[in-house]
């Protein structure tokens, strides 16, 4: 790891501070000399890589207010403290019985070790596995803007059919990013500005021609609170992931599927994709087929064709857009067939 | 520069001067001369640097060392059931064959420790699922998962951990 400073602020204001005093404080967050580090381990790994290359490390894991430690369930929904660990979300019995969604797509997240110590907001921004992002000696626009991108031409079978560019097709890889898609969560930040609040399906961006701009963030921003609604929807709700290997990796394809159903008929649903996409990806197309129908076999596929219809796969990962497609339809039934 | 960082490593309270880029498992290692929690990936991938932090295993490759201010930490060199006697999780990985060449089973064993604690009665697929980050080219995980459920075994007729 290159050497770099540190500092441990006790409240969120001062923290935001530090990193709002340095002369880089506009650069898009990913490029800051300064970054916050709570659990670390997607800092702490991509420090070593040479991904993260931060002057200064400003640690957020002891802020001492007790809110971005908290779960606070009420009939209203569910407020998640961006410091809570991903094993405490897991773990809580209103997510399990509420919220489902949630709860799996954390236990199928990473290992127990890694869920121990990451926090939810730090999950949410954590970036992508592409190996030509995560190894410094090929060329990343992502990583480097500007360089190029090796994964085009290389070997791309892990790499996203959704919201790709010609710059960057990095496919983003978190789980728990899809659930909050579906579940129509929004997140609150802080900075020196302020507080503000924005839906969760706008925070990501997608790569365009700034793959190295991921959020809406600015480096001198906090995620402080995870809000979710209550809907009628939440407690049927599911995530299936599919790997290369049961345990322990990250998704092929993964489906969230929140659903609504009155007599057999969708009244509402929302759907995100994740393994597939560039950033956590809402399938809009999917949720307009299906909405006030059925929901059976041929309609889950009719809702699967138009998920796809704009995928655009390279040479190695076009059985992403048949698998995406099959996730998605077992995904659907699986929802509906769920006793709640 | 240096930090001075004080934590409670197998029951003792340690301080170290370390810098802010070591991590945990290289302090263990080097500064604290514990060699026993081993060096994988030192990526997060293969958890054979598991060791258990406040009560909850944790990827020591992955934790800075000046995160653990203040931490209580438990390493392999803290498991046994007295002086020169190993812990019955040790006692069950050699009964069953659960370790070959040796290397992922310091970190399984603390694994294996926190999972028991609270889970004495796991079942197979409970156990798979806890040690699902600890990976091992040798076994095949079978005679790990015997070893494992020998030891909750024991645990029941009231051996301890």
């Amino acid at each position: 790891m290159r050497p770099f400073g540190f500092e441990r602020p006790e409240t969120l204001e001062r923290a935001a501070g530090i990193v709002a005093a340095r002369e880089d404080r506009a650069a898009p967050p990913p490029l800051s000399s300064a970054q916050f580090i709570a659990g670390g381990t997607n800092m702490a790994d991509y420090m070593k890589l040479g991904v993260m290359r931060p002057n200064l490390l400003v640690d957020i894991g002891r802020l001492a207010d007790p809110g971005l430690r908290r779960i606070a369930a009420s009939p209203d929904g569910i407020r998640l403290g961006a410091l809570v660990r991903m094993s405490e979300a897991e773990e809580n019995a209103d997510i399990r019985i509420g919220y489902p969604v949630i709860a799996e797509s954390l236990q199928q997240a990473a290992s127990q070790q890694i869920r121990n110590m990451a926090s939810l907001g730090g999950n949410i921004l954590q970036r992508t596995r592409c190996e030509y992002f995560r190894d410094i000696s090929w060329a990343c626009n992502k990583r480097d803007p500007g360089s190029g991108c090796a994964a085009m031409d290389g070997f791309n079978r892990q790499h996203a059919v959704l919201g790709v560019s010609d710059r960057c097709i990095a496919t983003y890889h978190g789980d728990f990013a899809q659930a909050l898609i579906a579940l129509d969560a929004s997140v609150e930040t802080q900075s020196p500005r302020g507080g503000r609040t924005m839906a969760f399906s706008e925070l990501h961006r997608l790569p365009g021609e700034t793959p190295h701009v991921e959020t809406q963030l600015m480096a001198d921003e906090l995620i402080t609170l995870i809000d979710i609604p209550a809907k009628p929807w939440a407690r049927r709700s599911h995530y299936l992931k599919i790997r290369d290997r049961q345990s322990y990796a990250f998704a092929v394809a993964s489906v969230a599927v929140v659903l609504d159903l009155e007599d057999g008929a969708v009244r509402d649903v929302r759907i995100a994709l994740g393994g597939l996409a560039t950033v956590p990806w809402r399938a809009q197309e999917a949720e307009d087929e299906l909405k006030g129908g059925p929901l059976d076999e041929r309609t889950a596929g009719r809702a699967a064709e138009a998920a796809f219809a704009g995928a655009m796969p390279r040479e190695h990962n076009a059985f992403k857009i048949s698998l995406g497609r099959q996730a998605l339809v077992r995904a659907l039934l699986e929802t509906r067939d769920m006793r709640v | 520069m240096k930090r001075l960082v004080s934590m409670t490593v197998n029951g003792e309270e340690i301080e170290l001067a370390i810098p802010p880029y070591r991590t945990l498992l290289d302090v263990l290692r080097n500064e604290g001369r514990l060699t026993g929690t081993k060096k994988g990936c030192d990526v997060g991938d293969c958890g054979a640097c598991t060791v258990i932090m406040d009560g909850s295993p944790v990827n020591s490759c992955l934790v800075l060392g000046i995160e653990a201010e203040g931490a209580t930490i438990e390493t392999i060199e803290g498991q046994h059931a007295g002086p020169d006697l190993p812990h019955l999780i040790q006692e069950k990985f050699m009964d069953h064959g659960g370790a070959q060449c040796g290397f992922c089973t310091p970190g399984i064993i603390m694994m294996t420790k926190a999972l028991l604690k609270e889970n004495p009665n796991p079942t197979e697929s409970e156990v798979r699922f806890a040690i699902a980050g600890n990976i091992c080219r040798c076994t095949g995980y079978a005679k790990i998962v015997d070893a494992v459920l020998a030891a909750a075994e024991d645990l029941r007729k009231g051996r301890t951990l």
